[in-house]
């Protein structure tokens, strides 16, 4: 693993995106790693285009300006599927969408012709398992897939650790069903 | 002991203030300082603390309350952003002169208008002159350290002087981090316990607080006040050892990073410091002398320490986070040049005003900023005293 890993996630507020970037960093902290999340706030809008950022790393992390070049891109929500949400993204880089079109399709929408393309219907996914809407955790489990980041089972106890006081054992579960189902159906391209 | 744990740099402060457990805290929400009062007052509803929590209808009367209660000899904190800064000011002022040894996190935002709720130190740089002192983090870890260090400071019986510990708003108070986080007993022991010497409860001893002082006084309270903030420079030190015996990491007035054989190099407070750190190991891989300077504390002003520390330097650039509309640069920068002045041998000095308003800072604008230094050293001359980096 590089030094330095940054992940820049795209969605909209209330979709969870800050959410997914702390728990990412927090499962890394739990194996030994060095980490930071953050959102990047405008005016708090539910349903407004947000940013967030994970940084992982095996050293102290001092940086503390907005990620430009990310090695990963998670989109959350599929009508941020445009070129912006690729500015930066490096040539060897990997974009995961939350999306129930092909790969080619999202290719062609970001004109990201470099690194992989994933793709994941994690709104069905998490509408299936947890019976609304909520795209966060199954984005991290198919995140998990196209980088080793951290293992499955850490980010099941951090689900557990965060979640299962808060929402009880069957949404808890049923979040970490929607993780395991997105890790094994993100087709990568 | 400690475990590490992922927080951000409002939890942070409010864990602090959780295990020093003050015995008042008046305080008025304020984005982005919201969480650390949020987070503090489930703490004393879920009876974690024995906290008198007094929430007030404004600032103003976050300070007031804070007042009586550290006249009273209570241990007392409150917590505050920007334009709950500016809606306390009188107060703030009241607070110092008094000599309270009042703690506020200050969650560094941009002073309105037009209404931004991102990072700047327009509200901490306008206090600067309120008798306050003043720390400032670059990171989450610092947040907490520095909370907990400024309960002994403000408290020193050579200070008795209020501490602002300011963070960077948004960009460490809602960065989560992991960080060290001491046991309850050990953060106890080293805060201890408080005893106001003169206070205004004690009835067999009675005392006045906040009389009207005029003519006859006045100035020799004033006085007084200055020479609490000078103390601050030699008493400060003691904290500073017994805080590293205790748990570890040697803070002082200013960090500094590769300077001793560099050429060039940057100020900066808080959070862009570390990401000039970031910069000063790229261009050094290049061979570059380049180097950094954080001050730490910035009231009382460390001027011997910067002195040192940056005298031999051929040009530095001191970046401001606030504009003071002097048209001769930002407040940072006036207190640097000043200090440099009367050296016989000082490096040349130019100032960037930057990342108003939340502004992201960049690698490469520090980068830019290094390259100017490289030409302002070889050409000797600063072309151009004051600029705006990343401005449009």
């Amino acid at each position: 693993m590089k030094d330095l890993i940054e992940v820049r996630w795209h969605g909209r507020g209330g979709q969870g995106a800050k959410t997914a970037a702390q728990f990412l960093a927090e499962a890394a902290l739990d194996t030994g790693k060095y980490i930071q999340a953050f959102p990047e706030y405008g005016p708090e809008r539910s349903g407004a285009p947000i940013r967030t950022y994970t940084r992982i790393s095996e050293k102290p992390i001092n940086l503390h300006c907005s990620i430009a070049n990310p090695e990963y891109v998670v989109v959350i929500d599929p009508t941020l599927v445009t070129p912006k949400v690729v500015e930066g993204l490096t040539d060897k880089g990997v974009l995961l969408v939350n999306t129930n079109e092909p790969i080619e399709s999202v290719r062609k929408k970001t004109g990201f012709q470099g690194g992989k393309v994933a793709c994941v219907d994690a709104t069905k996914i998490s509408l299936d398992t947890l019976g609304r809407p909520m795209p966060n955790m199954p984005m991290l489990g198919a995140l998990l897939k196209v980088a080793p980041l951290v293992k499955l089972d850490v980010l099941y106890e951090k689900i557990r650790a965060k979640f299962l006081k808060k929402i009880g054992d069957e949404k808890t579960n049923a979040n970490i069903a929607g993780v395991k189902r997105a890790y094994e159906e993100v087709n990568i391209g | 002991m400690s475990k590490l744990r992922a927080l951000t740099g409002d939890q942070a402060a409010a864990e602090a203030m959780r295990q020093i457990e003050p015995d008042v805290v008046a305080a008025y929400p304020i984005t982005p300082q919201t969480e650390i009062v949020m987070n503090f007052a489930q703490f004393v509803a879920d009876g974690r603390v024995q906290t008198e929590m007094i929430p007030v209808e404004s600032e103003h009367s976050a300070m007031s309350a804070c007042v009586g209660a550290a006249a009273s000899g209570a241990r007392t904190m409150t917590a505050t952003s920007a334009n709950g800064l500016a809606l306390m000011w009188e107060i703030v002022y009241i607070a110092a002169s008094t000599r309270l040894p009042i703690v506020m996190p200050v969650v560094n935002r941009a002073l309105s208008g037009p209404i931004n709720i991102h990072c700047d130190h327009s509200d901490t740089m306008g206090a600067r002159d309120s008798g306050w002192l003043q720390i400032y983090c670059e990171n989450n870890q610092e947040v907490y350290d520095n909370v907990i260090m400024a309960v002994r400071i403000a408290e020193h019986k050579d200070i008795l002087l209020p501490v602002m510990v300011c963070q960077d708003g948004f960009i460490t108070s809602h960065a989560l981090e992991g960080i060290k986080i001491y046991d309850d007993k050990q953060v106890k022991d080293f805060i201890s316990e408080y005893k106001l010497q003169h206070s205004l409860l004690d009835i067999e001893h009675p005392v006045t607080y906040g009389p009207l002082d005029l003519q006859n006084f006045y100035f020799e309270h004033k006085r007084q006040q200055a020479e609490g903030m000078k103390n601050a420079l030699t008493a400060m030190p003691e904290v500073f050892s017994e805080f590293k015996q205790q748990f570890g990491t040697k803070y002082d007035f200013i960090d500094t990073y590769k300077l001793n054989d560099a050429d060039i190099a940057i100020v900066a407070l808080s959070s862009t410091a570390g990401t000039a750190r970031v910069v000063v190991d790229q261009l050094r891989a290049k061979g570059k002398k380049v180097g950094l300077l954080r001050p730490r504390v910035f009231r009382p002003f460390p001027k011997e320490k910067i002195i040192q520390a940056l005298k031999n330097l051929k040009a530095v650039a001191i970046m401001d986070r606030s504009d003071s509309f002097s048209g001769q640069g930002g407040p940072l920068f006036a207190e640097f040049r000043s200090a440099l002045l009367d050296e016989p041998r000082r490096p040349l000095t130019v100032n960037y005003i930057y990342g108003l308003g939340g502004r992201d800072i960049d690698t490469e604008q520090i980068k830019s900023v290094y390259a100017d230094l490289e030409k302002i050293a070889k050409e000797r001359q600063v072309k151009e005293l004051v600029n705006y980096l990343g401005v449009r």
